[in-house]
């Protein structure tokens, strides 16, 4: 539970940071709330020569309205988005799942843009940014881009993210009237990433669904949207029948892998359970 | 002589028996300000960092320590062939066999200890591990005890071939370390026989690991001038292990003093010697200065004393009305690679043979046998005496299931099999005599409490709907308080206990004691009884364990013995001090010792109230003015050896609902009377209720160290090894009756084991009822809801 020597540095602005990112390349790794970082260090899975320690970058902090979307800085942590009057009346389902990661220690130092940078299928963040069709503003050498969430993940541990690049900002559009979310997500204890969770946000009309975006955590190499059963809901008056049946579509594409949460036939039930949970509760929390 | 209100406010001013004391460590605690082991360091201090195997059953081909040596700041590295010369590559275990200190020329379990590092920082001791090269040349391994004995299995012990026992009777094969038997076989075979009921069930206790917090270590220190070993050690019982330093390394007893400060949890984990310490021991003889190694988590659950794997076959035969006629279990344990198994020399399975419980079953039959399998060694108590869990878990579930095969009520069925009060000393078909108990109106006022009738009702209205609840019963007797020294030894020193007391002049005293709390209290415990003895305020009495140095010898706390030993040896070293300061307060009253009376903190004489010697007076005139022919001083020891162990009992029942599409359980109520006889501090019983409870529950739901196939152990950290938070800790309601055990001499029993042994059946029944309707008869340990969920799906209740 050691890990290898190492050369610390704390840039104070993103620029040094990108700097110092594009000078040691491979060798170095961006250290912000070091909830997932420090583990694999310690583990000597990860052993970068140089950690670049961006919790001084007050510029990557905070959460705001611009221009009618809701910009959240990469360096945020999940105790601030729990505790943001803002994210609470425009965004809900953001502090909920937030209130689901990890415990109050991970909550104070781990930061949102550290959970989807770091590309862990079984961290929460990820499918919550593919269900709020969130865009992230990736700063690099030669300037910044954006990325949509449902296209920056690639696979395990693999993200559309440069060596040399630093993950600045997320920016989504504030939750629509008539809409509901909910994210449901088992897991075996306080503390623990998920078994099998579920993002629904749903757009209604009456009691036909208009818009839906359906996503699943820790069920296969990334998180995974799961348009199928988006497709089944739109356009249709929702019936316990066709939230079955989207429900089925999450146990169709999902690809867990087997550890001690359970195993594969456990894991693509659960899909299939929490889907159908979160739907059923985006539905009525939609229906106002 | 009537109490008087004067006496009764001096009485309630000494906080002793029966005070709701508050513990005089928590300041300590909460502010942490305890010293545990990695909190010592020392002048000179270098580290050690054990090099462990990948791999569970290999041969080593070849140790290269040069790019380790290499490395600035490693001083050096310990291998086998380096502690061969002092003999002290293999060290005894408390199994009656050996366990390799370092790997000599094989490795029998994943983890195990190869090589220690030494260098001048922890940190580099880390890297110096990574550069140690080793060469294995991997074995089949064998993880599945059922497998052990094949014919063609692979020897995991090779050292041992040819010896046809260790230390227990004979062996059957080479991967065989014994056989034991208690009761009577032929008349048990005999009665299931011609039994007009019999069940029979396959009953597994699972590999758990008992996890305190804090891991094991030590900081061991030689001093080479004048040939003194100092270990600081987080050990539940230091004077054993300073004998067992003596016996191993030579020097002198005398010269070798084992310090134990604050302990961040035992529950057994820290009663064995494990190889760490004693390759740090020798690492600093050989370098002369203090050598530190404490453990990883990793390394504590996957290295060091587990708990359990015993594998049941239980039977029951009974009559038509549920009343058990006998009891036949047999157990297949898996001891790992070494017998390092807990126990005490005449008991190789421990107190497994209470696993009559609290019924009168006239005829029993138990065997265990007992096999290695390339796993860590160990199997320690685990906050219980030693396969106390393993036998109440059994007889517990059995009980339950008769029930449910005769359509009797789980409730009535324990009633129907109660030991009544007046049957009471009470032999056991297997050999024990159980010391006191009154097992039905415990029951009764438990199912009163919580509605029992009413439940049941609920129950089967839930049932009609689909929905799942379960309720589980346990009425458990324990058996603690190891133990009276003709029947239990370890490594041939007796399991009694001691106590040495001193009156200061001005009336304080302080008290040291054989034992080690590990956050049990007892600095506030102790304190107390002396109080109520000795008449002295327990903000007056310092109590002080774990330092050999100081404290008088005694075997250390596990077992739930400190109440039943320690404590009663407290007790009597207490009433010699007050006979003597009898006789002082005679001498200075002028009267004869036969006209005095106790009176809470005084000698008054009989009939003149105001004729009176409080303590205080007379422990200066201990000092100053005593009778002709008297020593001076106020102070005593008292060796107490046990004529018999206690039996702790207790009623509980849980309430658990099913979320049958998750496969979750959710706890909704949980009530646990326990009767420990005498009751020094309610406080302090309550905590260790609420904590045994809390474990219990860990237990049944969540804890298991589980192998795969080629023995690498999955799931050694707290990510996935399942040590509940607050959050899942269900409420526990906490209620007691007093049956006072008849030859301690309070009255006390033992009490903080007994809500782990007692709750994990509970658990697992409320889980089983729930599903007894579906034809459910048992399913093992953990509940967890990937596996409950498994059983639903089978069943086809869930999607
Ligand atoms: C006990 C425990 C339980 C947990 N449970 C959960 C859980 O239930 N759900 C969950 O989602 N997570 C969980 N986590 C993980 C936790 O949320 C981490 O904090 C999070 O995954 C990483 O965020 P961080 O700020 O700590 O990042 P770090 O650990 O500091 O970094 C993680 C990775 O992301 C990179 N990185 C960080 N910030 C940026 C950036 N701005 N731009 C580019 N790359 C960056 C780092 O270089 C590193 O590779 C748990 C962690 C622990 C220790």
């Amino acid at each position: 539970m050691i890990p290898p020597s190492f050369q610390y540095h704390a840039p104070g602005s993103v620029d040094d940071a990108v700097a110092l990112l594009s000078q040691y390349g491979d060798e170095a790794k961006l250290l912000a709330g070091g909830h997932s970082l420090l583990p694999m260090m310690k583990l000597r899975f990860a052993e970068p020569e140089h950690l670049v320690d961006i919790n001084n970058i007050e510029s990557l902090k905070g959460i705001r309205e611009e221009n009618g979307e809701i910009v959240i800085g990469a360096m945020t942590t999940e105790s601030a988005l729990i505790s943001s009057a803002l994210l609470q009346e425009k965004c809900p389902l953001l502090p909920e799942a937030a209130g689901l990661i990890g415990d109050p220690q991970v909550r104070n130092r781990g930061t949102i843009g550290g959970d989807i940078a770091h590309g862990d299928p079984a961290n929460d963040h990820p499918a919550l940014m593919m269900a709020l069709d969130a865009i992230f503003t990736l700063v690099g050498p030669n300037g910044s881009r954006q990325v949509a969430a449902n296209d920056f993940y690639l696979g395990t541990f693999y993200t559309a993210l440069e060596a040399d690049e630093i993950l600045t900002e997320i920016r989504f559009s504030p939750q629509s009237p008539n809409t509901g979310a909910s994210y449901h997500k088992l897991k075996r204890k306080t503390g623990d990433f998920a078994t099998a969770a579920a993002a629904a946000v749903i757009e209604m009309s009456g009691d036909t669904c208009q818009r839906a975006r359906i996503t699943l955590t820790n069920l296969g190499p990334t998180a995974l949207r799961v348009k199928d059963a988006e497709a089944v809901l739109v356009g249709q008056v929702i019936t316990d029948d066709l939230i079955d049946q989207a429900a089925q579509k999450a146990m169709d594409i999902c690809d867990p892998v087997q550890d001690l949460r359970g195993d594969v036939e456990y894991k693509t039930h659960m899909a299939g359970e929490m889907t159908r949970r979160a739907i059923k509760t985006a539905i009525e929390r939609a229906k106002g | 002589m009537a109490a008087t209100a004067e006496s009764l406010e001096r009485k309630e001013k000494l906080q002793g028996i029966g005070c709701s004391r508050k513990r005089k460590e928590d300041p300590r605690f909460i502010q942490g300000k305890g010293i545990y082991v990695d909190d010592v360091k020392l002048p000179g201090m270098v580290y050690g960092a054990l090099v462990r195997s990948p791999h569970a059953h290999a041969r080593i081909k070849s140790i290269n320590k040069e790019k380790a040596l290499a490395l600035p700041g490693v001083i050096t590295v310990l291998t086998a062939d380096d502690l061969k010369p002092l003999n002290l590559h293999w060290m005894p275990t408390l199994g009656s066999d050996v366990q390799a200190v370092l790997a000599d020329e094989k490795v029998g379990f994943q983890l195990q200890e190869v090589a220690m590092v030494i260098a001048e920082e922890r940190y580099i001791a880390a890297d110096g591990v990574d550069l140690v090269e080793v060469e294995y040349e991997e074995l089949p391994a064998i993880t599945d005890p059922h497998k052990s004995m094949d014919p063609d299995a692979p020897i995991i012990r090779e050292d041992l071939v040819g010896k046809d026992e260790v230390g227990h009777g004979k062996r059957l094969h080479d991967n065989h370390i014994f056989t034991w038997e208690a009761g009577d076989k032929d008349s048990t075979d005999a009665v299931f026989d011609k039994a007009e009921v019999t069940i029979k069930e396959e009953i597994l206790n699972p590999r758990v690991h008992p996890c305190p917090i804090e891991t094991c270590g030590c900081v061991a220190s030689f001093d080479k001038i004048n040939g003194h070993l100092t270990v600081h050690m987080t050990t539940q019982n230091s004077h054993l292990v300073r004998t067992v330093l003596a016996m191993l390394s030579g020097i002198p007893e005398s010269k070798i003093r084992v310090i134990t400060n604050d302990i961040g949890g035992g529950f057994g984990n820290k009663v064995p010697i494990y190889p760490g310490y004693v390759v740090a021991i020798v690492a600093s003889i050989v370098l002369g200065r203090p050598v530190k190694w404490i453990e990883s988590r990793i390394e504590n659950l996957s290295t060091t004393g587990f708990a359990r794997d015993y594998h049941g076959t239980a039977e029951l035969a009974a009559d038509k009305e549920g009343h058990i006629q006998a009891l036949r279990f047999n157990v297949l344990a898996d001891h790992g690679a070494f017998n390092a198994h807990v126990s005490a020399t005449k008991w190789p399975a421990g107190l497994f043979s209470i696993c009559t419980g609290s019924y009168d079953i006239p005829t029993a039959y138990v065997k265990v046998d007992a096999v290695f399998t390339n796993k860590a060694p160990g199997g320690v108590a685990y906050r219980c005496s030693l396969r106390v869990t393993e036998a109440v878990y059994l007889i517990e579930r059995m009980i339950d299931i008769l029930a449910q095969k005769l359509n009797i009520d789980k409730a009535e069925i324990r009633r129907r099999n109660f030991i009544q009060a007046d049957q009471f000393p009470y032999n056991t078909s297997l050999g024990w005599t159980l010391d006191s108990g009154n097992y039905g109106p415990a029951l009764d006022k438990v199912l009163k409490a919580v509605d029992y009738e009413g439940l049941r009702k609920e129950q089967a209205e839930k049932r009609a709907k689909g929905e799942l609840m379960g309720i589980g019963i346990s009425t458990f007797t324990e058996i603690v308080g190891a133990g009276p020294t003709k029947a239990c030894d370890i490594l041939g020193i007796g399991l009694f206990d001691s106590c040495e007391i001193r009156v200061n002049p001005t009336g304080s005293a302080i008290a040291r004691m054989g034992t080690q709390s590990q956050g049990q209290g007892h600095e506030t415990t102790y304190a107390q009884i002396i109080a109520t003895e000795l008449g002295i305020p327990s903000d007056e009495i310092q109590v002080e364990e774990g330092d050999t140095d100081k404290a008088p010898y005694g075997a250390g706390t596990w077992g739930s013995r400190t109440t039943p030993v320690g404590a009663a040896a407290v007790t009597k070293a207490a009433r010699k001090i007050r006979d003597k300061a009898r006789k002082i307060a005679a001498h200075l009253l002028e009267v004869s010792e036969d006209d005095l009376e106790w009176d809470v903190d005084q000698f008054r004489v009989k009939g003149v109230p105001d004729q009176v010697k409080t303590m205080k007076e007379i422990a200066m005139a201990a000092y100053s003015n005593v009778p002709e022919g008297m020593e001076n001083g106020l102070e005593a020891v008292d060796y107490y050896d046990p004529p018999n162990f206690t039996f702790p009992f207790g009623a509980y029942v849980c309430v658990i609902d099913i979320d049958p599409q998750t496969g979750e359980i959710k706890v909704r109520r949980f009530y646990a009377l326990d009767d420990c006889g005498t009751r020094i501090n309610d406080m302090i019983i309550e905590g260790q209720i609420h904590g045994g409870l809390t474990e219990a529950f860990a237990v049944s739901m969540g804890q298991l160290i589980d192998f795969d196939e080629e023995g690498n152990l999955l799931g050694n950290s707290l990510m996935d090894y399942f040590v509940p938070t607050a959050v899942e800790t269900p409420h526990w309601e906490t209620d007691y009756t007093v049956t006072p055990s008849p030859h301690h001499p309070l009255g006390a029993k033992g009490v903080a084991e007994s809500p782990h042994v007692g709750g994990i059946p509970c658990f697992s029944n409320a889980v089983i009822d729930a599903l007894s309707h579906l034809g459910v008869t048992h399913v093992d340990m953990p509940h967890t809801a990937a596996r409950i969920w498994k059983k639903l799906h089978e069943l086809g209740v869930a999607k």
